[in-house]
């Protein structure tokens, strides 16, 4: 049994941040061009190179991890669903539609035009998906993800049928498979925006859990389940759109790093926010490390590394899930099954249940 | 609370039609009758959870749609069966969720007593640090009624608690249903499915047939063989044991 002790929850932030600060800092140091801290000191290209592209490289690492883990963190949250995410909530999808739909009708526009309609899609669509799934009352744990991942591709189809028909497939290939390689100083500071939100997603934390926890529970306490809904989906939404313009897509980091941390220190998003956070930092950080030291002076694009690693961790969940968690995917009124596995697994703890209760009684 | 014409329609079936009554204060209340007469429904109505089509609902003086949620929050709490039960919450971080109406997310040195002693009152202390997702249904019912008296209302709604319990922890729950109102004067409201039950830990019987009330009043009225007949449509025996009306039917 998982005892959550408060030294212990701490520990595990302060090895999370340390572990983070070590590696970015040794990432600065890993690319095309080596640089010494010695050069750096003395000026010239070598720093100008450290500051136009390594540092900024880094933060928008560390955006992306966070934003992409905490996106997914609400979501799975508000859907009450492990699975939910935005790559399998259909966000991702929306917001390159959304993307592509600004290159067709604005082709002149800038930046501000694709992140508006990002922005703008990627919100509609994934509240679209959740509504579908809460309207016909998907309750299947693996079922909502794949009716998520057949939505997202429907989207997609339709995105790749208008990139072919207007022929913007070439301009639209980079927010598709994302990379760190073309991150600048002057054209990536929007990511930026996943820190604002991310703040606001943690003073909304508790907000998110009762909602997490159904309708009536939330109405019982006074909490406005629609809206709050909407304002975390949307918050989800506009960090995933707002990564997805600048760095491309990066999936799975919003599926894996959550569940992962949850299982060791539960669902309170208070007490998970920060080791999901600096988790998924790390997690695309490690994986960017690699993508830019493989094939050294060239680079993998980090999302086949992302794609690799996140896929087989996917995999291993669902079967997880599929052979011990017989609660989690009958849920609500099926809690009889639940309840019954769960005594064969942890007959003792039952037992000492019965005791505590019969002498209470007494 | 007073209850006036209350009406509720699902497309053309009507399943609440024009119930009135006063719910006695301070009192066990429990809300009986066969599958589909409209006590959940109305026990919806009366704690916001559905919207009515028509009549009045006053608590506490005033009307219920007017109340503010939060503010309702303090001093009617309802329970349902509708809970995610997959949430990877521990006992006491469910328990302080009965404090938000009041503090929000900022809980206070007397908002973390009153989580204790709610806790504590529920025989928690050795499971608080358990997730609730690996208690049994019975610990875990405990868990959610030390929550709502964490949030320390005056009223307290219970939707049929005793679902999916088995007879011990069933039993369990009703005893503490009557603590409640016993010893800490909470008006309570059930909606039971087993009338044994409900005879045995209620002081009023409210019995629904068809989107109507059939029976009110204190359980020794509601509970003879012809009103039973009436509602349920199965011969009953009547029992007396510890000096309350018990059923046998079969």
């Amino acid at each position: 049994m998982i005892q959550k002790l408060h030294s212990k929850s701490r520990l595990s932030t302060v090895i999370l941040a340390a572990l983070l600060a070590i590696l970015s800092v040794l990432s600065l140091f890993v690319g095309a061009t080596e640089i010494h801290i010695s050069s750096l000191l003395s000026g010239g290209m070598e720093l100008k190179i450290f500051l136009l592209a390594r540092i900024p490289r880094l933060l928008a690492i560390l955006c992306t991890g966070i934003g992409m883990s905490v996106a997914g963190l609400i979501m799975q949250q508000l859907c009450m669903n492990k699975f939910v995410s935005p790559t399998t909530g259909a966000t991702i999808q929306s917001a390159q539609f959304g993307i592509a739909l600004a290159m067709v009708f604005f082709p002149t526009m800038g930046l501000w035009v694709r992140t508006l309609f990002a922005f703008a899609l990627a919100v509609a669509g994934t509240l679209a998906f959740v509504f579908f799934i809460q309207r016909i009352q998907v309750k299947d744990t693996v079922l909502v993800p794949l009716v998520g991942i057949m939505f997202g591709n429907i989207i997609g189809g339709v995105t790749n049928f208008i990139s072919w028909q207007w022929e913007i497939n070439q301009q639209l290939n980079t927010y598709f498979s994302g990379s760190f390689a073309l991150i600048i100083q002057g054209n990536y500071e929007l990511v930026y925006l996943v820190v604002p939100l991310v703040i606001l997603a943690f003073l909304y934390a508790n907000h998110f859990n009762i909602v997490g926890m159904g309708q009536d529970f939330s109405k019982n306490l006074g909490v406005n389940y629609n809206l709050i809904l909407l304002l975390g989906l949307s918050i989800a939404s506009v960090i995933t759109a707002s990564v997805i313009v600048i760095v491309g897509q990066i999936s799975y980091i919003g599926l894996i790093v959550p569940n992962l941390v949850a299982l060791f220190k539960g669902d309170k998003i208070r007490g998970t926010l920060l080791d999901t956070a600096l988790f998924g930092a790390l997690f695309v950080l490690i994986c960017d490390i690699l993508a830019r030291s493989i094939i050294i002076p060239y680079e993998i694009p980090i999302e086949l590394i992302v794609g690799i690693v996140g896929s087989v961790i996917f995999i291993a969940m669902l079967m997880y899930k599929l052979k011990h968690g017989k609660k989690a995917i009958r849920p609500g009124r099926h809690g009889r099954h639940h309840r019954h596995g769960h005594h064969h697994r942890h007959g003792h703890h039952r037992h000492h249940g019965h005791h505590k209760e019969a002498a209470g009684d007494a | 609370m007073n209850v006036q014409d209350l009406i509720k329609s699902y497309g053309h079936k009507t399943v609440v039609n024009e119930v009135s009554f006063e719910v006695p204060k301070g009192k066990v209340l429990s809300l009986i009758g066969p599958n589909g007469a409209g006590k959940s429904t109305v026990m919806g109505m009366i704690s916001r959870l559905i919207a009515r089509d028509a009549g009045v609902i006053q608590f506490e003086g005033e009307d219920l749609s007017k109340w503010k949620s939060k503010e309702l929050a303090k001093h009617l709490a309802i329970l349902t069966q509708h809970n995610n039960v997959q949430m990877k919450l521990t006992v006491r971080e469910l328990v302080s969720f009965g404090r938000f109406p009041y503090s929000g997310s900022r809980l206070t040195d007397e908002d973390h007593d009153m989580v204790d002693k709610a806790i504590a009152y529920m025989e928690l202390e050795d499971f608080e640090d358990r997730y609730i997702d690996e208690l049994s249904g019975g610990q875990r019912q405990r868990a959610y009624i030390a929550m709502v008296i964490a949030q320390d209302t005056d009223y307290v709604l219970l939707d049929e608690p005793t679902n999916n319990l088995d007879i011990y922890h069933a039993s369990n729950l009703m005893r503490m249903a009557r603590r409640l109102c016993d010893e800490l004067g909470k008006t309570v409201i059930l909606v039971l499915h087993e009338i044994n039950y409900a005879a045995f830990y209620s002081d009023y019987i409210c019995a629904f047939l068809n989107g109507k009330i059939a029976k009110f009043g204190p359980v020794e009225e509601v509970m003879t063989r012809e009103n039973l007949k009436e509602i349920y449509n199965v011969d009953f025996e009547i029992l007396n044991i510890n000096g309350r009306p018990l059923t046998i039917y079969y």
